[in-house]
């Protein structure tokens, strides 16, 4: 096959465009989503962040169609890439029906990882059962096949003794090694995109590392495509090519995990930055984000981050700041980057932080990490 | 140091379960450490490692197999007088990890938090009882009128507010956090936090602060124990553990930390300890000091190798 069409690294495999989806509820219609763009390229890790409720679930539950039923698609397009037979086709997510997504996508193309490893499971079934399933229907494998290959699954994702381990129940493991039974399906089609939604907050901290360890090396030998959503913005600077930070249904700043660290411009984004305690807090309190998210039940006018905004200008609560473009990757919607703004510095607490990683970055590694 | 500075005194607790004749799970195994008043004590380690134990042995929801607990200079850890037990659910409260689990959904936010002043009988009149729940919803930064609200019409960070309110409304000394920010987002675990923090200055609290999350623990303790399989392996104020860690598992846990910084962080290795193949056994180790505050379980021999 000479002319089979690869999808190069850096291509866009994953495009989702103005995407904007609302819940009927009883209590109204709760505008969830208000227009997303975002693009994955084949090879790269992006990582959606934001706290609960800003519809980072949402948003990549649109792409693997689970969405819930009161669900409304008010517009926009999930442009999925892919090559089949050869042939480099182009389809809209959005146009599918469940069934049909269902069947020909999930799995097969796009994967995904689930936050609690127990509930993503099905407790009925060994563990070989549920693994063996999707190679049968997707690959077309023997039962016997299929068995094979779900051992070398297993040792694949580090699991010790995978022949017992297959006749296992789901009960039976520890919460990381069910972790790694659930990486195990997701990539055991070859999928292009694995979708990880919050796949350690379930986890103590000496195995998340362990587990993200584990999909970066998945992502490495297969070349996937990852989408990463979490809070945890230690997991995010492991992982993440790209950062999105997604506020009220829409992304307010995006960029490279450099530019989002080191040269974060939205305030939301510092006050996400500053409220994780850092080793070298010596400060006596946390700093917090004052109120809570606004109420997506009712329209929001003007900047949504607005009335937790210390820095927020009048035109704030008017109007909705358009993406600012900072550079070619680094994307900002505040009013505070428009050319007639104030000039605006980044909190002081933030800044000393920043010297301290900056200086911590450029010392030679020590200790621990130099292995 | 006299006697008088310890709230609790634990004492080679175990506790262990049976969960057939054949099988015993050593869950807590010989464990001792100090709780100075005032301060705040964080119990790290990983799943499994019987901090959530200890926790519930302190506050009796498990009676300890063997070993004594002291709280206030008195001895809780075996059989207690009806008095007794009165005296110490009051004074020790516990604050749980999932507020939507702990909370129960039947009953309003009043009801909720005046548990303990009904089985206490605590008040006088109804109007004293809703002023008491009103006033400590304020302490706890909740408006008063939502004390007539149901626990589902709150978001995670309210609810864990009111748990934190029906805990110190008993006015304790001593109150067990288990896990009770990890289920919370980042910011609203700061705020949380925050609280806990401007709460033990107000009212002179005592914590024991149980959770995996090491940062969120450097932060809020002032002493800290780690726990691996059963045994405090290492114990020492924060400056101790952080700064000059000795056990391989204590620096196995550090190294484990996510730092917000994606330079440092992409080329961070985490490492390994296990401690089936690492040689170590716990059961001959014992109480090794470093200094005053801090001390390693260990043999001799590892004493003399790991502090090279």
């Amino acid at each position: 096959m000479e002319n089979e069409y690869v999808i190069q690294n850096g291509e866009p495999i994953l495009e989702i465009k103005d995407l904007s989806v609302s819940f009927d509820t009883t209590r109204g219609r709760l505008n969830a989503i208000r227009g997303v763009n975002l693009t994955l390229h084949k090879g790269e890790t992006v990582a959606i962040v934001g706290e609960s409720g800003s519809g980072k679930s949402v948003t990549v539950k649109n792409v693997m169609g689970i969405a819930s039923s009161n669900q409304v698609v008010n517009s926009g397009e999930i442009l999925y890439t892919y090559v089949d037979n050869g042939e480099k086709k182009t389809v809209d997510l959005l146009k599918y029906t469940k069934k049909k997504l269902i069947r020909e996508i999930n799995g097969k193309h796009i994967a995904m990882v689930f936050q609690d490893p127990m509930t993503a499971l099905n407790p009925l079934f060994t563990i070989g059962y549920q693994l063996s399933e999707g190679l049968m229907l997707h690959k077309k494998m023997s039962k016997k096949e299929a068995w094979a290959r779900s051992a070398e699954l297993l040792e694949e994702v580090g699991i010790t003794d995978p022949e017992l381990c297959l006749k296992r129940y789901p009960h039976q493991l520890s919460g990381g090694m069910r972790q790694r039974v659930v990486i195990a399906i997701a990539v055991s089609c070859d999928p292009d995109i694995l979708i990880c939604d919050e796949p350690t907050t379930a986890l103590d901290v000496t195995i998340q590392a362990k587990i993200l360890e584990l999909i970066q090396e998945m992502q490495r030998k297969k070349n996937i495509s990852v989408i990463y959503i979490t809070h945890d913005l230690g997991v995010v600077a492991k992982v993440a090519d790209f950062v999105c930070v997604m506020y009220a249904g829409k992304i307010v700043e995006r960029g490279t995990a450099q530019e989002i660290y080191f040269n974060a411009r939205h305030p939301y984004t510092w006050g996400l930055l500053l409220s994780m305690p850092d080793l070298s807090t010596k400060d006596d309190r946390l700093y917090t984000i004052p109120g809570s998210p606004p109420n997506l039940l009712h329209e929001v006018k003007g900047d949504a981050f607005a009335a937790r905004n210390a820095y927020a200008l009048e035109i704030d609560f008017e109007e909705e700041p358009p993406m600012f473009r900072l550079s070619d990757t680094h994307e900002v919607a505040s009013w505070l980057e428009h050319p007639d703004a104030p000039k605006v510095d980044v909190p002081e607490e933030l800044q000393r932080r920043l010297e301290h990683m900056r200086s911590k970055s450029r010392a030679p590694e020590g200790g621990n990490a130099d292995e | 140091m006299s006697d008088q500075d310890y709230i609790l005194q634990v004492k080679d607790l175990k506790q262990y379960f049976y969960p057939d004749r054949k099988h015993v799970v050593k869950a807590v195994d010989g464990v001792s450490f100090n709780v100075r008043r005032g301060t705040t004590f964080g119990l790290v380690g990983e799943s499994g490692s019987g901090k959530s134990t200890i926790g519930k042995d302190l506050i009796r929801l498990n009676d300890p197999t063997s070993g004594s607990i002291l709280f206030n200079g008195e001895e809780i850890a075996g059989k207690m007088r009806r008095e007794r037990i009165k005296n110490l659910t009051s004074k020790m409260q516990m604050i749980f990890q999932d507020p939507m689990a702990s909370l129960n959904p039947k009953k309003k936010v009043i009801d909720i938090v005046a548990e303990g002043l009904d089985a206490n009988h605590l008040y006088s009149s109804r109007e004293e009882r809703t002023e008491k729940v009103c006033r400590m919803l304020e302490t706890v930064g909740l408006s008063r009128e939502f004390a007539n609200r149901y626990p589902h019409m709150f978001s995670g960070g309210q609810r864990q507010r009111i748990g934190i309110a029906r805990a110190i409304i008993m006015d304790p000394d001593l109150i067990i956090a288990d896990e009770c920010i990890s289920a919370l987002d980042v910011s609203i675990q700061a705020q949380v936090v925050n609280l806990m923090k401007d709460l033990q200055d107000a009212r002179k609290l005592t914590y024991v602060f149980i959770a995996h999350d090491l940062s969120m623990v450097k932060y809020i303790s002032d002493y800290i124990g780690v726990l691996h399989l059963g045994h405090m392996v290492e114990m020492g104020t924060k400056d101790d553990i952080f700064d000059h860690p000795i056990h391989p598992y204590t620096k196995s846990l550090l190294s484990a930390i996510p730092e917000p910084n994606p330079e440092t962080e992409r080329v961070r290795k985490v490492q390994g300890y296990d401690y089936f193949t690492s040689g170590i056994d716990y059961d001959q180790g014992t109480e090794h000091f470093l200094n005053e505050t801090h001390s390693v379980l260990c043999t001799d021999e590892e004493f003399a190798r790991w502090t090279i």
